[in-house]
């Protein structure tokens, strides 16, 4: 699994009911181990399932045989239960000494808190070694919180049989293509979009890179800043994902369907059941590990990038996504950071990429990247002119979920565009 | 009856010199066994409480200590906050469900169960069996159910010729609450029917063989014996049924997650989504404060007026000797 964002499996969550109790409390989960002293790493990370499971702690193996007197002790949790987790840990106090992070505004708390290293000196010493956006994600005010690790974007991930069915024979390059692609779809009684409404984060996508065509990359910054996002352009943005909710593309029920689900977005479309899904660099391989047979679309899933829209400030080829990093624990050994270097080497970085199909950060190590679906993504980054962080996480967690939930209404249909930026607007001015 | 019968009788007044060892009470004794259970209560119980109280006066984001005293801000924000006065509305809808049909269901069935029946035993350990299985594990089984496109619901509904009822049961804002309160019905029917059965069998055969012998026919014997004997039952069943309510979390968060558009959020679904996903953590514990008074209010005042006779020979109140 790459330390990406997929198998919310939210009844996982229900640690934090217990842990709700734990914070108010104020007992720390502690291991009973106080980091720093006999050089005990405690690395918490997300790949719960193999490979990486694995790979990462032969890498971590290695790591001790290399280093005498370290001692690593590996947490691996699925990813809403690390969420909780890692919020009541920090909460006490007493963060990890390596854990993962996607960075953004949820990093950046952290930071202020004084919970994170300041990794600006550490990592720039290898930062040339890596992609030039790596570490956009997890920087602010000059200063760095993490170590990247992988990357990836959000795009379009497409069935080319049901699109050449429906007489749709290039992918849509402008968001009216897009909306008559969706009408011809739908008039050769295929289910365009797959989209999982439960989960909320995975409709996000839609407004988000709509405010970027719309508004630009600097829309979405400045409004964050001055805490307004009732501006014409985020309105617009909401506008133009109307325009799209009236055509009715999802699946039936799509409101309380899950994303890595036996009926989820992700099946919906490993299925054959739905033509299309806007999602990250992870979704052939959660399509392929939720269809039936876990098969997939194989050859038939094509790729395309976010369309633009006519007139808008932003570029088509202005990418949205993100990817994974580790930050280091304030109370960390220094073999924390020198263990992160460790893993930016291009041999180690290769087998993430090579075993787990995810973009490296590490230049040297694009080579290992194999899946022609990744390689187009790649391709698709590399050629970016701006990137932006999933806004749930680029913004304050508030913030972010208030985007979350306000895009869902937006997509029942049962709010405006102009109520959704009004909305956002209230959460980021409360903070 | 039972005051009689706690009144000592002369011949049990104890001898004197007993009559002054009983008096004198081994408090160290009775420390020493009571601390442990006591130190756990205070660090497990009262201090979260005290915590919660004093976390819901700040605006605080959970990081660090509170430092942002706001007063009673974020009770007054509760009071305008849709989504909160939507929990208590939906929460209200819930205990109205439940005492007007779950709860009269559960009672039925009881009766029935109670009758000489073939396989009655099959019967009673069937229903009981959802009330086994744990919230979270019921609810995955009800998303597959309810699921709109592969689920057993609509499956069902087509079989039987109903097609057209066949619904998005979840997925919609009009239907998600009753679809929850079916599957809530489902999981704890089992559990009130057996409390009912129990005080059922508890009652003397006696009185309905007099009635029977006065002529009274099933349903008289129902209203005037079986109902008012299971008087205290019944009240037991209906306040664990109102607490259960109002503390709901598990089944919603699996089921729904509070969704669609946050339709179907409980007080406690709301408060993890602001203590959790938004870091609102002196709003999410008001909200925990508000439960917690809700909770205790409805809880005093039940026993206080409900309960109060049934308690009158409990144990606890330790009779006429306190």
């Amino acid at each position: 699994m790459p330390s990406t964002r997929f198998s919310r499996r939210s009844f996982l969550e229900l640690a934090g009911a217990g842990a709700m109790g734990a914070v108010l409390g104020g007992c720390s989960d502690d291991d009973g181990e106080s980091s720093g002293s006999g050089k005990t790493i405690r690395w918490w990370h997300i790949a719960n399932t193999d490979p990486m499971l694995s790979e990462w702690a032969a890498m971590a193996t290695r790591f001790e045989a290399a280093h005498p007197g370290v001692k690593f002790k590996i947490t691996p949790l699925e990813n809403e239960a690390f969420k909780t987790k890692l919020t009541t840990n920090i909460q006490a106090g007493d963060p990890p000494d390596i854990f993962h992070t996607w960075g953004g505004g949820v990093l950046f708390q952290q930071a202020e808190a004084g919970m994170v290293k300041d990794l600006t000196a550490d990592v720039g010493g290898w930062k040339d070694t890596l992609i030039p956006t790596a570490l956009d994600a997890y920087s602010t005010d000059g200063k760095t919180y993490a170590s990247p690790v992988d990357t990836g974007m959000v795009g379009f991930w497409y069935n080319k049989e049901l699109f050449a069915k429906a007489g749709v024979n290039s992918p849509p390059a402008t968001w009216a293509d897009y909306l008559e692609a969706v009408r011809r779809l739908k008039a050769a009684g295929t289910t365009p979009i797959a989209l999982a409404g439960k989960e909320k984060w995975p409709g996000h996508y839609y407004w988000a890179y709509l405010a970027m065509r719309v508004g630009g990359l600097e829309a979405l910054q400045q409004a964050a800043v001055d805490k307004n996002f009732s501006t014409p352009d985020f309105v617009a943005a909401g506008t133009r994902l109307a325009e799209l909710v009236a055509l009715q593309p999802f699946q039936t029920g799509f409101l309380a369907a899950g994303y890595s689900t036996a009926d989820g977005q992700a099946a919906t479309v490993g299925n054959g059941k739905a033509a299309m899904e806007l999602m990250g660099q992870w979704a052939p391989v959660v399509q392929r590990d939720n269809s039936a047979g876990k098969k997939g679309l194989g050859d038939k899933l094509g790729f395309f990038a976010f369309p633009a829209v006519d007139g808008g400030k932003g570029q088509g080829t202005d990418v949205f996504g993100g990817g994974g990093g580790f930050a280091v624990g304030k109370d960390a050994p220094p073999e924390a950071v020198e263990f992160l270097k460790y893993i930016a080497q291009p041999e180690n970085a290769r087998i993430e990429a090579k075993t787990a199909g995810v973009l490296p950060t590490v230049k040297a190590a694009e080579d290992a990247v194999t899946d022609p679906n990744l390689k187009l993504v790649g391709k698709a980054l590399s050629a970016s002119t701006g990137f932006q962080l999933y806004l749930d996480q680029a913004y304050a967690p508030a913030v972010g979920q208030q985007v979350n939930d306000s895009v869902a209404e937006l997509l029942a249909g049962k709010a405006t565009p102009e109520k959704v930026a009004e909305a956002i607007s209230t959460a980021a001015k409360r903070g | 009856m039972l005051t009689d019968e706690r009144r000592p009788a002369p011949a049990a007044v104890p001898p004197p010199a007993e009559k002054v060892r009983r008096r004198r009470r081994p408090w160290p004794t009775v420390a020493l066994f009571l601390s442990p259970a006591l130190f756990l209560f205070a660090l497990l119980v009262l201090t979260p409480i005290v915590v919660a109280a004093y976390a819901s006066f700040f605006d605080w984001n959970g990081f660090g200590a509170p430092g942002n005293f706001v007063g009673l801000e974020n009770f007054r924000r509760l009071l305008t906050d849709e989504i909160f006065v939507g929990d208590l509305r939906r929460t209200l809808l819930l205990v109205a469900l439940s005492l007007g049909i779950q709860i009269p269901i559960s009672l039925a069935l009881a009766m029935l169960l109670n009758q000489p029946l073939r396989g009655r035993r099959v019967y009673r350990m069937l229903f009981f069996a959802p009330y086994v299985l744990s919230e979270v594990v019921t609810a995955v089984l009800f998303t597959m159910i309810f699921s709109p496109n592969q689920g057993l619901a609509n499956h069902i509904t087509q079989l039987i010729g109903l097609g057209d009822l066949g619904a998005t049961w979840l997925a919609d804002t009009d239907t998600v609450m009753y679809s929850l309160f079916f599957v809530i019905s489902w999981k704890y029917f089992g559990f009130h029917t057996i409390l009912y059965l129990a005080g059922r069998q508890s009652i003397p055969p006696e009185l309905h063989d007099a009635a029977a012998m006065d002529g009274a026919g099933p349903w008289q014997a129902f209203r005037h014996i079986t109902l008012p004997l299971l008087g205290p039952t019944i009240r037991i069943s209906v306040f664990l049924s109102v607490l259960g309510t109002i503390q709901l979390f598990d089944m919603v968060w699996v089921l729904t997650g509070g969704g669609p558009i946050r339709s179907s959020e409980t007080l406690a679904v709301t408060m993890f989504q602001e203590g959790f996903k938004r870091f609102h953590v002196g709003y999410a514990s008001a909200i925990s404060m508000v439960i917690f008074l809700i909770s205790v209010t409805f809880g005093l005042l039940y026993q206080r007026f409900v309960l109060r006779r049934d308690l009158e020979g409990a144990v606890t109140t330790m009779g006429d000797q306190r």
